[in-house]
């Protein structure tokens, strides 16, 4: 029982990140590789707002996710939009570096040690107990409920919403949706604003959880297979995907050898590779474009 | 060697011999001989130090030029290098430390067990492309990194394998000046290699596959072979290096190779110039000097001992604006700079290049 709870957490985790990946690569087809960086900024920016707003945790987490959702924008109009035009590779590689400066910031101003942002909001992570004697830390529960949230918020938006339609038709023909107006660098912002928002909120979860260190982006670099597993432009396979490599991570570790933390979700990533690359739920020809 | 030819003037040559000299005018070869005079004199006039930094300089020479004959020509990207130096090293660490193999044995075995490796890392390229084919090799570095570490732990060596400096004749190699000279010839060869592989069959083909490869395939290139080729030859090559970082350190340990290491070869060549021998040659000596530099210029600034602690972040950061400052403003790199100032006097009074064929 425990271990179906494990799985279900590590897959909110996965989820919760790799939604952000697939924000972006399906509206730019950019793939971001310094996500678990912007997702730790995301985790250091409520150290901020939390000794500032230590009287309310509600206003402190909110405020720390509007902070994030304007770095997202930020890193898309002063750098991204910069690598427009350039080759797919070269963007990819702005990510790379834009993740190894943001790295050295957030040693510089918050140091590496590992942190505890809940500690000035007075907050507590007590332990539920589940029946079947399996137990949940409160914060992993929030991070299941937040994902449930998160994905049901991003359809409905997607579906539904304004913006959420002009950003499905960017990533299906930037040029025809330019044609008809579609102001391509305000969807492209938001794109990584929500990105970016997203991982920042699992980033927060995570260090409430388990305490904040720069080693939280390697959490952020393993949800990647799971976008990929699930393809990298559907946001149904990166929920199914995320399920595949947490139980497959989950499993292995328990009954194999907890050395293979790291490297499981690479693992399923190369099978997926070799056996159907465009993912699960992913389209074909999102192969070819890159 | 045939008649040395003018440069700017106009393209003389006549023959391939001609075009494809390595030294085509005089000023080439008499800097050359000045370039192979100062570097054959280093060794009497520095300091260690200054010489175990050029030894590194030269080692990232080596690794810099095969990620440049895969990236830049073959056109196959890999973000999995700095698990390629790892199988090298831990080839020479575990056969040195199960077997105790002398390094005439462990240095041809880091390069078979590169060049398998390479088969490995390439097998993907077969079906994937770009973006794709980055990833796979992403997660093989990880796997890489995975078995070193698995093999650490199972034989307690928690902390990392230590290996003796080699001995060749008896004598053991350890002063700064040897290891000067062993990187030294290692990058030569390695640049010897690199540039007669280009100007070979299989240069070519890489370039082909690298420009397009349907049509490639239709010039009568065998595609899957020309990838395949490319990933062996650099993968061995980079196994080898690996093999030379291990000796040179006389240790190996997982944490030497991160995702960070492979982020500093493809800046290397990324800084350097793609595409090009002399970009990887000059990105190399930028990126393996530039945390030495940062830490004078920070050592320079008043308080210097407040910052001491966070110099490593310090370099985090820099390294990544120079990164982004060159992606964004000077994508052809530190060659792409050393070209325009070749031209500007080469071509001076005038402004423009001529059009068409007048230069290499």
């Amino acid at each position: 029982m425990q271990l179906v709870v494990n799985i279900l957490v590590l897959t909110a985790i996965y989820a919760l990140i790799s939604c952000g990946y697939v924000l972006i690569y399906r509206v730019s087809r950019v793939l971001n590789l310094a996500h678990g960086e912007l997702m730790m900024i995301g985790a250091y920016l409520l150290l901020v707002t939390a000794t500032s707003f230590s009287w309310s945790p509600a206003i402190a987490i909110g405020s720390a996710l509007v902070l994030s959702l304007a770095v997202g924008g930020m890193v898309y109009v002063f750098l991204m939009r910069k690598m427009t035009g350039e080759m797919v590779l070269a963007a990819v590689l702005a990510t790379v570096a834009l993740g190894v400066l943001l790295r050295g910031l957030a040693i510089l101003i918050w140091s590496a040690q590992i942190q505890y942002p809940g500690q000035p909001l007075g907050l507590t992570n007590p332990s539920l107990k589940l029946p079947g004697d399996a137990s949940i830390s409160l914060y992993s529960a929030l991070l299941i409920g937040s994902t449930v949230l998160v994905y049901g918020t991003l359809f409905a938006f997607l579906r539904f919403g304004r913006w959420g339609v002009r950003m499905r038709a960017a990533g299906q023909s930037p040029l025809l949706a330019a044609q008809r107006g579609i102001n391509l660098h305000g969807v492209y912002a938001l794109a990584w604003g929500l990105s970016t928002l997203t991982g920042a909120l699992a980033g927060i979860l995570i260090a409430l959880d388990t305490g904040l260190s720069q080693t939280i982006v390697l959490i952020g670099l393993k949800a990647f297979p799971a976008a990929l597993v699930g393809g990298l432009d559907s946001l149904v396979g990166a929920l199914v995907g995320s399920l595949i490599v947490a139980a497959a991570e989950v499993l292995l570790i328990h009954y194999v050898d907890p050395l293979l933390s790291d490297v499981v979700p690479f693992l399923v990533l190369i099978g997926m590779l070799v056996l159907r690359p465009w993912g699960l739920f992913g389209t074909r020809e999102a192969l070819d474009r890159v | 060697m045939s008649r040395r030819q003018p440069r700017a003037s106009g393209y003389f040559r006549t023959t391939y011999e001609e075009d494809h000299a390595f030294i085509q005018t005089r000023l080439e070869w008499w800097s050359l001989t000045a370039l192979v005079a100062a570097l054959v004199a280093m060794p009497m006039i520095a300091s260690p130090f200054l010489l175990d930094l050029a030894a590194q300089v030269f080692l990232a020479i080596v690794g810099a030029l095969a990620l440049a004959l895969l990236t830049g020509y073959a056109g196959q990207i890999s973000l999995g290098h700095a698990g390629l130096l790892a199988a090298g090293a831990f080839t020479v660490g575990i056969l040195f430390k199960e077997f105790a193999a002398p390094f005439w044995i462990t240095l041809p075995a880091a390069a078979v067990v590169g060049a398998l490796l390479g088969v490995v890392f390439g097998l993907p390229s077969l079906r994937l492309r770009g973006l794709y084919l980055a990833v796979s090799t992403l997660a093989l570095h990880f796997v890489v990194v995975y078995v070193g570490g698995e093999y650490e732990t199972k034989r307690g060596l928690s902390t990392g394998v230590v290996i003796d400096a080699p001995r060749i004749w008896g004598v053991e190699i350890s002063s700064a000046q040897a290891w000067y000279f062993i990187m030294l010839g290692a990058a030569t060869i390695a640049l010897l290699l690199s540039a007669n592989i280009l100007r070979s069959h299989t240069g070519r083909a890489w370039r082909a596959v690298h420009a397009n490869e349907t049509v490639a395939g239709a010039l009568g290139i065998n595609v899957a072979a020309a990838k395949l080729g490319a990933f062996v030859i650099t993968s061995s090559m980079t196994a080898v290096a690996g093999a030379l970082f291990a000796y040179h350190r006389s240790f190996v340990s997982v944490e030497a190779f991160s995702l960070y290491l492979s982020i500093q070869y493809i800046a290397m060549v990324i800084i350097g110039g793609m595409g090009s021998l002399l970009g990887a040659v000059l990105g190399a000596i930028f990126v393996t000097l530039f945390p030495y530099a940062i830490e004078n210029l920070m050592g320079m600034l008043p308080g210097s001992q407040r910052y001491a602690g966070v110099v490593f972040a310090m370099n985090y950061a820099a390294f990544g604006v120079v990164m982004i400052l060159f992606l964004v403003f000077e994508p052809l790199g530190l060659v792409g700079i050393w070209r325009r100032m070749q031209s500007f006097f080469l071509l001076w009074p005038f402004k423009q290049q001529p059009l068409g064929g007048a230069r290499r």
